[in-house]
C-alpha cells in the first residue's frame, strides 16, 4: 500500500510538470521517461494480481501513465514539427489549380463534343449523356491501359480524377496490378480497391438526398 | 563489460570484417541517373523479359546481383556460410525466394530501408564472433512492388507531393569476408526506433530524420569522434527534404555539416521528377557500390554509412499512427 501511494504521488508530479508543458533537456527527459516505465510496468504487474474494485482502480492507473508517456512524446513531436515543416517545399497550389481547371475543363468539353455529336446524329438529348458516359469511361480506361492517364495525371490532379475518366482510371489501374494475383483474389476481389469508397458514399449520399427529396414534396 | 561494445550503442569489431566484392542491379531510371556507370547491371525495363509479376523481377535483380558478387569474389554459392537478406514486401518475400535459389543458412532481416545497413551489422558481428568467414548480404526493393503494397496503383492518375520520394529499383549485394582486401566494417552503431509523430506517407525523409541524428549522434559520442573525423557521412535515404532536416537538427545542436550527404539525393538527377529524391532498401543497396569504388580509388578513406529506414504499414497508417524511424550505421574504411 505503501509503495502504491508513492507511486500515485510521483504519478501526480508528473502531471503537474505536463500541465506546464515545459521543454525539458535530454538527460531530464531520459529521467522522465525511464520513471513513467518503470512505473508502468510495476502497474502492470499488481494489476496482474489484484481482484475486483482493487483492479479496476490500479487499471485506471495504468492508463493514466499511459497518457502521460504519449503526452510527453507529444510535446516533442510539436517541437519537432515546428522545426521540420517550414523546410517542407511548399505545395504547388495556384499551378494545380489552374492546370487542374485547365484540364478538367478541357476532358468536359470533349465530353460536351461527343454529346452534340450523338445529339447531332439522332439521339436523344437523355441518351446522349449516357451514351457520353459509356464512351468516356472506355477512353479512360483505354488510356490507362496504354500507361498515358497517369502521366496525365502528374499535370491534372484533381482535373482528371474528378471526371468520369478519372473514375475509370481508378478501376482500370487497380484491375492492371491485381490481375497477377488471378481473376477471382486478384480483380474480383480489388477492383474497387480505390473506387470502392466513390461508391458506397455515392450511393449514401444520393439515399440521404432522396429522402429529403421525399419529405419536402 | 562486453569488450566489443563502445560507448553505449556501437559494436568495434576486433577481427575486422571485409567487404571484398558486390554485384548491383538497377531499374532503367536508376541506369539513367548520375551513378548510372557504376551499377554492374541496367534493365531495359523494370520488368525482366517474360517475367508476369514485378515480384518476380525483384527477385531476380536480388538474386541476380548476389550471383554477379558471387563471380566477382570467384565463389559459388554454397561457400557463403549465412545469407542476410532483406526487403521492402510483406514477408521479405524477395529474399525468401532468393534464399530459396541458393540454399545457404539464412537470416532474413527486414528494416525498412535500414536494411542493408542492418544486414552489413549483423554479417559482420558473425564474422567478428568468429562463427564465419564468409557471409552474404542482399537487399532490393522495386519502385512498383512498393508503390502498390504501400501506396496507390502504378497507373492510377495521382498527382505526388513535393515531399514525397521515389522508390528505387534496384538490388544491391556485398560478401563480407574475415581476410582478403577490400573496404573494412570497423564500427556499426545499432539505432534506436525514434518516432516523432510524422504520419504523412508521403514525407518519409521528415519522419527518419530524427533517427539518423540520434544514430550519427550515438556513433560520435560511442567513439569520441568529431564529424570531421568522416570524410562523408551518409544517410540512406532521407531524400532532398530529409537531409535538410537533419542537417538542419545537426546545426542546433552545434554539429558542422559540410560532409553530410543522402544517397537518395545522388542517385537521381534533380531532372527525373522524383521530387524528394530516392527511397528504398535499393537507395542505399546501390549507392553503397559507388561510395565502395570511391574509396577504392582513395576518394574517401573513412565514411560512416547510416541506413535509415520508415517503419510504414499501411495499417497502421490508416488506423491513424505515425511512422517509427529506425537508423542504423556502420564505418567504412579503407586499408
Amino acid at each position: 500500500m505503501e509503495k502504491e501511494e508513492i507511486l500515485r504521488q510521483k504519478h501526480a508530479s508528473r502531471e503537474k510538470l505536463l500541465a506546464k508543458w515545459v521543454l525539458m533537456n535530454e538527460n531530464a527527459k531520459n529521467l522522465v521517461q525511464k520513471e513513467i516505465q518503470m512505473d508502468h510496468q510495476t502497474v502492470i504487474a499488481w494489476e496482474a494480481k489484484a481482484e475486483g474494485e482493487k483492479k479496476k482502480l490500479l487499471m485506471k492507473l495504468r492508463i493514466s501513465i499511459d497518457k502521460q508517456q504519449k503526452a510527453f512524446q507529444k510535446i516533442d513531436s510539436l517541437e519537432y514539427k515546428k522545426k521540420a515543416g517550414p523546410l517542407a517545399p511548399k505545395p504547388t497550389t495556384v499551378r494545380n489549380v489552374i492546370l487542374a481547371f485547365f484540364f478538367g475543363g478541357l476532358i468536359c468539353t470533349i465530353g460536351q463534343l461527343i454529346t452534340n455529336l450523338f445529339i447531332a446524329n439522332g439521339l436523344l438529348d437523355k441518351d446522349a449523356g449516357t451514351a457520353t458516359a459509356a464512351v468516356l469511361i472506355f477512353a479512360g480506361s483505354f488510356f490507362t491501359g496504354l500507361g498515358v492517364y497517369d502521366e496525365l495525371g502528374k499535370y491534372a490532379g484533381a482535373g482528371s480524377i474528378v471526371p468520369i475518366t478519372g473514375f475509370a482510371n481508378s478501376i482500370a489501374a487497380s484491375a492492371l496490378e491485381a490481375k497477377r494475383e488471378g481473376f477471382i483474389y486478384g480483380v474480383g476481389a480489388r477492383l474497387f480497391m480505390v473506387a470502392g469508397p466513390v461508391i458506397v458514399y455515392g450511393t449514401v449520399v444520393s439515399i440521404l438526398i432522396g429522402l429529403i427529396y421525399f419529405f419536402m414534396r | 563489460m562486453a569488450k566489443n561494445k563502445a560507448g553505449e550503442q556501437t559494436l568495434a569489431f576486433l577481427r575486422v570484417p571485409i567487404i571484398s566484392t558486390w554485384g548491383t542491379v538497377v531499374g532503367p531510371m536508376e541506369g539513367e541517373g548520375p551513378l548510372g556507370d557504376y551499377f554492374d547491371k541496367i534493365l531495359d525495363n523494370n520488368l525482366y523479359e517474360g517475367d508476369k509479376s514485378w515480384e518476380e523481377s525483384e527477385q531476380k535483380m536480388m538474386q541476380h546481383s548476389m550471383e554477379l558478387a558471387l563471380e566477382h569474389a570467384g565463389m559459388s554459392s554454397k561457400d557463403m556460410e549465412f545469407y542476410l537478406a532483406g526487403d521492402l514486401l510483406n514477408q521479405i518475400i524477395v529474399a525468401n525466394f532468393t534464399a530459396r535459389f541458393f540454399d545457404v543458412p539464412f537470416l532474413g532481416v527486414y528494416g525498412a530501408c535500414s536494411t542493408l545497413v542492418e544486414g552489413l551489422a549483423l554479417g559482420s558481428t558473425l564474422i567478428c564472433g568468429e562463427y564465419a568467414d564468409k557471409v552474404g548480404v542482399s537487399v532490393s526493393s522495386h519502385h512498383d512492388t512498393a508503390e502498390r503494397q504501400l501506396r496507390f496503383p502504378t497507373e492510377q492518375g495521382v498527382q505526388r507531393p513535393m515531399t514525397a520520394q521515389w522508390t528505387v529499383t534496384g538490388a544491391g549485394s556485398y560478401i563480407l569476408g574475415s581476410s582478403g582486401s577490400g573496404i573494412r566494417i570497423t564500427h556499426a552503431t545499432i539505432g534506436k526506433i525514434k518516432d516523432l509523430g510524422i504520419s504523412d506517407t508521403n514525407n518519409m525523409g521528415t519522419a527518419m530524420a530524427p533517427a539518423a541524428f540520434d544514430t550519427i549522434k550515438a556513433n560520435l559520442q560511442d567513439l569520441g569522434r568529431k564529424v570531421s573525423d568522416y570524410d562523408l557521412i551518409i544517410t540512406g535515404d532521407l531524400g532532398i527534404l530529409g537531409l535538410s532536416v537533419l542537417k538542419e537538427l545537426m546545426r542546433a545542436e552545434g554539429y558542422v555539416t559540410d560532409n553530410v550527404s543522402d544517397c537518395g539525393v545522388l542517385i537521381y538527377r534533380p531532372d527525373q521528377d522524383t521530387h524528394s529524391g530516392g527511397s528504398g532498401c535499393g537507395c542505399s543497396g546501390v549507392v553503397l557500390s559507388y561510395l565502395l569504388k570511391q574509396m577504392v580509388e582513395r576518394r574517401y578513406l573513412r565514411i560512416f554509412l547510416i541506413g535509415t529506414g520508415a517503419l510504414l504499414s499501411p495499417i497502421s497508417a490508416f488506423q491513424g499512427e505515425s511512422i517509427p524511424g529506425i537508423a542504423h550505421g556502420v564505418v567504412l574504411e579503407y586499408c
